[in-house]
C-alpha cells in the first residue's frame, strides 16, 4: 500500500530523516515509536507530503506520490491524516467538519454526506455532539471528531501523528479504543505514537526510529520482548519502568 | 446656519454622490483585497511576487497623485472613463493593497494546522483558502476593516480634487457662494462622521456576531 525508498529529508543542514525504507501492506498496522526528534513525525508528515522530501521516492498503492498540485490533493483525498493538534475547523460545527470535504472533493451530495457523517460520529461514540463547536468538545471528543473527518473521504491508508500525545491521560483510552476498533476492522495504518500499550494491542509491526534512522523493525511482541539493538533498548527502559 | 440650509438640495446631492464613491470602491476595494491576498499566500512564488509588487506600489503613493495620474493619463492611453467611474476605480485599486495586508494578517493569525488539515483531506489550495482559511481570517479582521472602510470613506473627498462633485466639492462650492467656511465645512464634516460612526456600529455588531469560539 505504501512503499518509501531511499527518502531522506533535510531541515536547512539538520539531516532529520537518512535513507528510509518502508513497507506498508494493505491492512497493516505500523507503529512507529522512537525518542523526541528522531524524525518519525516528519516521516509520517512525508508520506502524505505535507513535508516535501529531499530526495526518494513514495509511492502509495504503487504510484509515485505527486509533488504537487491537483495529483498530489488526490493522492491525500486517499490518505487520511489525524494530527496531534486535532486541527478541526474552529469556525464550522463538528457535523460540518466531517461534511466538507466529501462534499467540496469527491462531489457527494449534502444529505448522502450528511447521512455518512453522522454514521462516523457514532462509530466514533459522539454521535450527540455533532451540532456543536469544536472548542465545546473535550480534547478526546475533538481529536475522534478528527478521526471521523478523515474516514469520512473513505481513505485506502489512516495516518496517525502522535494522536494521543496533546491529550489529558484520562482521555487517551477513548481514542485509542477507536483506533483499535478501526486496526481490527482492517485499515491501513501508520501511528507514530509513544502509547506503547497501543502498539502491543494493535500493532502488526512496530518500527523504531531514533536520529532519523530506522533501527529496528519487529513484530510487537519480539521488539518489546527483545529488543536486537542497544538503542531500542536503551528507549525501552526509559519508556517502560515506569 | 442659514448657508447650509439654503444649499440642502446641493448638499444632499453631495451626499450621495459621497455615498456611492464609498459603496462601489469599498466594494470593489473588497475584491481586489481578496484577489491579491490569494495571491501572496500562493504557493507559486511569480504570484507571490505579482501581489507583493501590487500593495508595495499602491501603498507607497499617494491617492491624490494617483487620481491626478488617473485621470490625465487614462484619456493619453486612450481609456475614455467619467470622472465619478475613475475615481471609483483609483480608490478601489488604492484601498485594496490596504484589505490585503488587513486580510493576509488575518490568513497569517489562522493556526498553519488549519491548512494543514484542509490540504490532508484532499482540498486544493484554492478551496482550503475558500472553506476554510479565509472564513477564519475574516473573522479576525473585522475591526481592521472597518478601520479602512473609515479611512475609505474620508479618502474620497480627495475626488473631489479630480472634479467629482462630492460632499467636500459641494462645500466648497457653497463656500465660494456664501463665505461661511465655519457651518459649512463643520457641517460637511459631521456628515462624514455620522458615516464613520454607522461603519463602526455595524464592525462592532459584525464582530460580536462573528466571534469564533476557541
Amino acid at each position: 500500500m505504501i512503499r518509501v525508498q531511499g527518502l531522506n529529508k533535510w531541515f536547512g543542514d539538520h539531516h532529520v530523516l537518512r535513507d528510509i525504507d518502508l513497507e506498508v501492506a494493505q491492512g497493516e498496522v505500523v507503529v512507529v515509536i522512537g525518542p523526541s526528534g528522531s524524525g518519525k513525525s516528519t516521516l509520517c508528515r512525508c508520506l502524505n507530503r505535507l513535508e516535501l522530501a529531499g530526495s526518494g521516492e513514495i509511492l502509495i498503492d504503487g504510484v509515485p506520490a505527486p509533488v504537487e498540485g491537483r495529483a498530489l490533493a488526490r493522492l491525500r483525498a486517499d490518505v487520511g491524516m489525524v494530527f496531534q493538534s486535532f486541527n478541526l475547523f474552529q469556525h464550522k460545527s463538528v457535523l460540518d467538519n466531517v461534511m466538507l470535504a466529501p462534499m467540496k472533493v469527491r462531489g457527494v451530495s449534502r444529505t448522502e454526506a450528511e447521512k455518512t457523517a453522522r454514521e462516523l460520529l457514532a462509530r466514533v461514540g459522539i454521535a450527540d455532539q455533532a451540532g456543536k463547536m469544536p472548542a465545546q468538545l473535550s480534547g478526546g471528543q475533538q481529536q475522534r471528531a478528527a478521526i471521523a473527518r478523515a474516514l469520512a473521504m473513505r481513505p485506502k491508508v489512516m495516518l496517525f501523528d502522535e494522536p494521543t500525545s496533546a491529550l489529558d491521560p484520562e482521555m487517551v483510552g477513548e481514542v485509542l479504543d477507536v483506533m483499535v476498533q478501526l486496526a481490527a476492522d482492517g485499515m491501513t495504518m501508520v501511528v507514530v505514537t509513544h502509547e506503547m500499550g497501543f502498539a502491543r494491542r494493535a500493532a502488526d509491526r512496530v518500527v523504531f526510529m531514533d536520529d532519523g534512522q530506522i533501527v529496528e523493525t519487529a513484530k510487537p511482541n519480539a521488539f518489546f520482548e527483545s529488543p536486537t539493538t542497544d538503542r531500542a533498548r536503551s528507549f525501552l527502559a526509559k519508556v517502560l519502568t515506569h | 446656519m442659514s448657508a447650509l440650509l439654503d444649499h440642502l438640495p446641493e448638499f444632499w446631492q453631495g451626499l450621495i454622490v459621497t455615498l456611492q464613491l464609498t459603496a462601489a470602491s469599498f466594494a470593489g476595494a473588497a475584491v481586489m483585497g481578496l484577489v491579491v491576498t490569494a495571491l501572496r499566500v500562493s504557493p507559486v512564488p511569480v504570484l507571490r511576487g505579482i501581489g507583493t509588487a501590487y500593495v508595495e506600489t499602491l501603498q507607497n503613493l499617494p491617492l491624490l497623485v494617483l487620481l491626478v495620474l488617473a485621470v490625465f493619463g487614462l484619456p493619453e492611453i486612450g481609456i475614455k472613463a467619467g470622472l465619478l467611474v475613475t475615481a471609483i476605480v483609483v480608490i478601489a485599486l488604492y484601498e485594496g493593497a490596504y484589505i490585503a495586508e488587513a486580510l493576509r494578517s488575518g490568513v497569517n493569525a489562522v493556526s498553519a494546522g488549519q491548512g494543514e488539515a484542509a490540504r490532508a483531506l484532499g482540498l486544493t489550495f484554492g478551496q482550503s483558502l475558500r472553506h476554510v482559511i479565509l472564513p477564519q481570517a475574516l473573522r479576525t479582521v473585522v475591526q481592521p476593516i472597518g478601520n479602512i472602510f473609515i479611512a475609505l470613506t474620508m479618502n474620497t473627498s480627495l475626488a473631489a480634487a479630480i472634479g467629482v462633485v462630492d460632499l467636500t466639492a459641494t462645500a466648497n462650492r457653497v463656500n465660494l457662494l456664501e463665505a461661511q467656511p465655519i457651518p459649512i465645512f463643520v457641517g460637511a464634516g459631521l456628515a462624514y462622521a455620522l458615516i464613520a460612526a454607522c461603519a463602526g456600529f455595524v464592525t462592532g455588531r459584525l464582530e460580536r456576531r462573528l466571534a469564533v469560539i476557541r
